[in-house]
């Protein structure tokens, strides 16, 4: 959305996996490291819940990025392997993406264990700067 | 006693005709239907002129069909033209429901297309013409109905009382709805016709363990006819797709291409097979593979939108290609 | 026919943590305008006493029937309030919390805008979602007293001997065909020096006597099906081809076999017949005909030692047989592998004859071992002069394992002070990159190896070690990093302190059991520091060396812990499963079969063309339900439509 003052302030949704992401993402708030107040949170248990329904309906409802973060691939899931689904779904989703006039950065999947706070804020940061770049979601106003 | 016949109205949008060829496959029940069903309005079978249907009453016709997507200007008045005459509409057909194989038009405007169709290698133009909606010859004005950049589905444009899939919804099928019309039996309004279950219930195929290591196109192989096409490693769109048609293309080695679109629970047939060919494909030994091989595994699906949106595309989540340029 | 949500939101200041950043009388003038909001309220601390009373009241007059709760991150206080709800009468999965704290104003502390406008946009979301909560219940398992011990090492002993002494029928079962594992190869212990076989052959013979143990040996556990309360195991007792029950242990059989194997027990340092014992002590006291390296069976090729056996305890006709275990809990203590150096091209194990392992010294420091106590260079069965360590050989080191294998440091300084002990003129050298003494009388054994016993330490990394053709010695190459001086030290023994690494069936059993691991191999923990012996997978837990790098008492505690979680389990009689599992809509299923083989915990099963999910066995992952391409599966707690609202809600209006 373009705030008060002109400038794009990035709208990004992100899907947190409850066991390694989301913890990660607490550890962030516990070691008060701050990022950019761009990102909403829907917490799933595993990030092979996140559907490409959802994020294909973040989009049209004008979200300018979405993030999908999970535990570290191979062996790190709380449910063994929905990480791995996760992530050939992602890239099947990046190849639509393309085909639809999407830019591909708009969709980020992310490794983010519970101990990574430092890292998961970087990631908010970075991507929202990467989306400021892209720009807004041209959906929105298509 | 004569019982009133039932009045039903058949309107074409952006169509190719199969439904109406469909209608007339119902071949010797058609004596039944006109038995107790007057066709007020058929412009493929009957020679009523649209003047004539725009002079009925509103809502005196009791049932429309409506085929075809909605593409060019002309599509979208007939729609409306058939929505204000009749008392339930059926949105019938893949393309009336989905916005069916004309959807892909999505991916493209109409200046493009236009700029590709009207100047092919093979096109005599060479003053570079294209269809304009308005032209004057020899003192005449002509209009071409505007073709839109965007393919939508019939209830985008109306209010939809019953969709009837399928490209074409096959006959069995067909004949369930005209008993049901017939009888009175429609179910509640917003309904489909067809049953709420996916294709694979009704494939004779023998199914097992789904994990494809790889993907192959129907004509790389020499498929075994009694097992299921996508164990086979052929891309079959079956559990994302309504039963209802028989599975007659399964029954000529072909595999679904989804033409029935997707149970109610499934909001994007598109989405809901990346969800599952992602999860399928590659699935064992999955922990192993590296990002690189991962990759290399998805680029064996070549377009995935043409692929898993053959039928669907204006009726998905973001209904068409994004055109503006940065 | 669900009622209608009314949602009470309970906005929490939690002292000035959120109330200090976001203005909470603007948040509630937004929030209680939300659709379905039914009563709005804030404050200071929900989670005490009378923050709770404000819901509990609410709920008991009917005011509302749903609560949102605006606080801190649900992994800290979901349950405690999900307890409320359930003590006033309400599904306690008809709450939902808000994180503003941890994801808001704990992150955008000088940002008191955006900390508003993200907490009202979540609470907005919350709100969608708790709208569409369903009714949801816990469910009971029913959970019986009978545990699986997977491993006869010290854990699984001691794991094994806590929980059949509280009355609860254990299934031992063992891969080599004698319990005692790793421990039964050691010499001595440290610190306190104790006799390694005096302590856990006791133990050893406990088990094997215990009357609520059931012992399997020289087995293995081949396939793990079924749930907490409902485990079925299928056990592979290998043919021992010797009658447990008839041998006395003549060694007859042994002495006219002639057949001669490297003897694994005595880290391959000397000679094993085909039929052997692996240890005098060995439980069950038998001897076992090694399929593999006899001459033959079928046909037979040999026949000798049955003849010379008296008791007649040989019988060429066992085969191997599938026993089938029904047990409601399992303890996996399959131990650890010593690290092997081969691949290590700077210390040119098994090329260079005088550079062995810390195993191989430890069985040659062994009374019973295969020199019988004297250490000895390999290449001429001297006893050497000069000794040197190499400490962190496959630990702590980017091109083996990152992690320290813990127990090194000590066991170098135990061996150190043996060999003083034997031999006060030798020189003995360890080199170190730390020294790592942490436990109980670690430091003190230490120092007192340096102090008293006159062990060398030189920090500094070997880097090479290179030999001498002619008499076999070893050149040493390290740096002295607290001299900032390269050395080079000609040694006569070079002795490698290897790391642990995973048992090598370890990566076998994480599959038939699904439990993780880390990246090293070793089981992972449900909680690194709440639940050390749980796995994610209820009713498995894990003990011992399995689970990480440690020596022995933090093993036998470990252990003890994981009975004593086994029990908890157990012990209730059943087990409550969370409802958050996936459910199938049979009306929409047809059979495709995609989410059968991708459920991890082979939760999904086909029957007659509709897929079945084992609510037991489901853990709610949702890797189903979005890859169902008709949409026939739902997981409970986080259904499409509840997601949906949020997606449709996250974008600010």
């Amino acid at each position: 959305m373009i705030d008060m003052t002109g400038k794009f302030e990035p709208q990004i949704l992100g899907f947190l996996c409850n066991w390694c992401s989301y913890a990660g993402a607490d550890l962030a708030g516990t070691s008060r490291t701050q990022y950019s107040p761009n990102l909403r949170v829907i917490r799933v248990m595993c990030s092979g819940r996140v559907d490409p329904t959802f994020v294909l309906a973040a989009l049209k409802s004008g979200a300018d990025g979405v993030l999908i973060a999970g535990c570290h691939p191979p062996s790190d899931c709380h449910y063994l392997t929905g990480n791995l689904k996760a992530r050939r779904r992602y890239h099947l989703l990046l190849k639509l993406l393309d085909q639809l006039g999407i830019e591909r950065e708009r969709v980020r999947l992310e490794w983010v264990s519970a101990s990574e706070g430092e890292k998961f804020a970087r990631i908010v940061d970075e991507f929202t700067e990467q989306i400021r770049a892209l720009g807004p979601n041209r959906l929105k106003s298509s | 006693m004569s019982q009133t016949k039932l009045k039903l109205a058949i309107g074409l949008g952006a169509t190719c005709s199969g439904c109406d060829m469909a209608i007339i496959d119902l071949a010797e029940k058609l004596t039944d239907v006109f038995n107790a069903v007057d066709i007020v309005f058929w412009p493929t079978a009957s020679d009523q002129k649209l003047k004539e249907f725009e002079q009925l009453s509103d809502g005196s016709v009791d049932l429309g069909f409506y085929h075809g997507s909605i593409a060019n200007e002309e599509n979208k008045e007939i729609a409306q033209l058939l929505r204000k005459k009749t008392k339930a509409l059926i949105s019938f057909g893949a393309c009336a429901c989905h916005g069916g194989v004309p959807g892909l038009a999505n991916l493209t405007t109409t200046k493009e297309l236009f700029e590709t169709v009207y100047k092919t290698p093979s096109t005599v133009n060479p003053d570079s013409r294209q269809p304009q909606s308005k032209t004057t010859i020899g003192g005449y004005s002509l209009q071409l109905p505007k073709k839109f950049d965007t393919v939508q589905c019939l209830h985008e444009c109306v209010d939809v009382d019953y969709y009837l899939p399928g490209c074409p919804p096959e006959v069995p099928l067909l004949e369930k709805v005209i008993e049901a019309i017939l009888t009175g039996k429609l179910p509640k309004k917003g309904e489909t016709l067809a049953p709420n279950r996916i294709l694979c219930d009704e494939c004779p195929r023998k199914r097992e363990e789904k994990k494809i290591p790889k993907i192959y196109r129907i004509q790389q192989i020499s498929p075994d006819q009694e097992k299921c096409l996508l164990d086979q490693g052929v891309i079959c769109l079956g559990p994302s797709t309504r039963m209802g048609c028989g599975a007659k293309c399964l029954e000529v080695n072909m595999p679904c291409r989804g033409c029935m679109g997707p149970t109610s629970k499934a909001l994007d047939q598109g989405a809901k097979m990346i969800a599952s060919l992602g999860s399928i494909l590659g699935l064992e030994g999955e922990e192993l593979m590296s990002e690189e091989e991962v990759k290399q595994l998805i680029d064996q699906v070549k377009d995935p939108l043409g692929l898993f949106y053959m039928f669907t595309l204006p009726a998905s989540i973001l209904k068409r290609r994004n055109m503006i340029q940065k | 026919m669900s009622e209608q949500p009314r949602i009470g939101i309970y906005l929490c200041h939690c002292g000035t943590n959120i109330a200090g950043v976001i203005d909470i009388k603007r948040l509630l003038a937004y929030v209680e305008k939300l659709p379905n909001v039914a009563v709005a309220r804030d404050y200071t601390y929900m989670c005490s006493d009378p923050g709770q009373q404000l819901i509990r009241k609410d709920i008991n007059e009917n005011k509302v029937n749903r609560v949102v709760v605006a606080a801190c991150s649900p992994t800290l206080h979901e349950p405690t309030f999900r307890k409320v709800l359930e003590e006033e009468g309400l599904s306690p999965y008809f709450f939902e919390m808000a994180n503003v704290r941890e994801q808001d104003t704990w992150v955008h502390m000088k940002n008191p805008e955006e900390a508003l406008e993200i907490a009202k946009d979540t609470i907005r979301m919350s709100v969608a979602r708790a709208s569409r909560l369903e009714e949801l219940r816990p469910k009971e398992v029913k959970v019986g007293r009978r545990a699986l011990v997977i491993g006869g090492g010290i854990s699984g002993i001691s794991a094994a001997l806590d929980l059949a002494n509280a009355g609860f029928t254990v299934y031992m079962v063992e891969k080599s065909p004698t319990i005692g594992g790793r421990m039964a190869q050691l010499d001595k212990t440290f610190p306190t020096m104790d006799c390694s076989s005096c302590i856990l052959t006791p133990k050893m013979v406990s088990v094997s006597r215990h009357p609520n143990v059931k012992l399997f040996t020289y087995a293995e556990v081949k396939d793990v099906q079924g749930f907490i309360g409902n485990f079925k195991v299928k056990v592979l007792q290998k043919p021992k081809y010797v009658d447990e029950k008839k041998c006395t242990s003549c060694t007859e059989c042994a002495k006219i076999c002639p057949v001669e194997v490297p003897d694994e027990f005595n880290a391959n340092l000397s000679w094993r017949k085909a039929i052997y014992i692996p240890f005098p002590q060995a439980v069950p006291p038998s001897y076992v005909l090694d399929e593999e390296n006899c001459l033959g069976l079928t046909p037979l090729a040999c026949g000798k030692c049955k003849d010379v056996c008296d008791p007649s305890a040989i019988d060429y006709d066992q085969r191997a047989k599938e026993i089938e275990l029904d047990v409601d809990t399992i303890i996996v203590a399959t131990g650890y592998d010593p690290y092997n150096p081969l691949n290590d091209q700077e210390y040119n194990y098994g090329l260079f004859q005088n550079v062995v392992t810390s195993l191989e010294m430890e069985r040659m420091l062994n009374a019973s071992g295969p020199t019988s106590g004297k250490v000895v260079r390999p290449s001429d069965l001297e006893e050497p002069k000069r000794v040197a360590y190499v400490q962190c050989v496959g630990s702590r080191n980017e091109r083996t394992n990152l992690y320290c294998s813990r127990v090194c440091c000590m066991y170098a300084v135990k061996q150190a002070r043996q060999l003083k002990e034997k031999h006060p003129e030798i020189e003995v050298r360890i080199f170190y990159t730390d020294i790592r003494a942490f436990g109980k009388g670690f430091e003190e054994f230490y120092e007192k190896a340096a102090r008293d016993y006159g062990v060398l330490f030189t920090r500094g990394r070997v880097a090479e070690i290179l030999e001498d053709a002619k008499g076999r010695n070893l050149i040493v190459r390290a740096e002295d990093t607290l001299l900032g001086t390269p050395l080079e030290v000609e040694t006569d023994l070079v002795v490698l302190s290897v790391g642990i690494t995973p048992s090598i069936d370890a990566n076998e059993i994480r599959k038939i059991l699904k439990i993780p691991a880390g990246p090293d191999g070793f089981f992972s923990e449900a909680h690194p520091k709440l639940r050390p012996v749980d796995t994610v997978v209820d009713g498995v837990l894990i003990a011992g060396t399995a689970a990480g790098p440690k020596d022995i008492p933090d093993a036998v505690a470990q252990a003890k812990a994981a009975a004593s979680g086994a029990a908890s389990l157990m012990a209730p009689g059943v087990y409550v499963v969370e409802p958050y599992y996936a459910t199938i809509d049979d009306t929409i299923c047809g059979g495709c079969g995609t989410c059968v083989l991708l459920c991890p915990f082979r939760a999904i099963s086909m029957e007659e063309k509709r897929a079945k999910i084992n609510e037991a066995l489901c853990k709610g992952c949702g890797a189903c339900a979005s890859a169902c391409p008709a949409g026939a599966i739902k997981t409970n707690h986080f259904t499409d439509e509840q997601v949906m609202a949020q997606v449709e809600q996250a974008v600010a209006r």
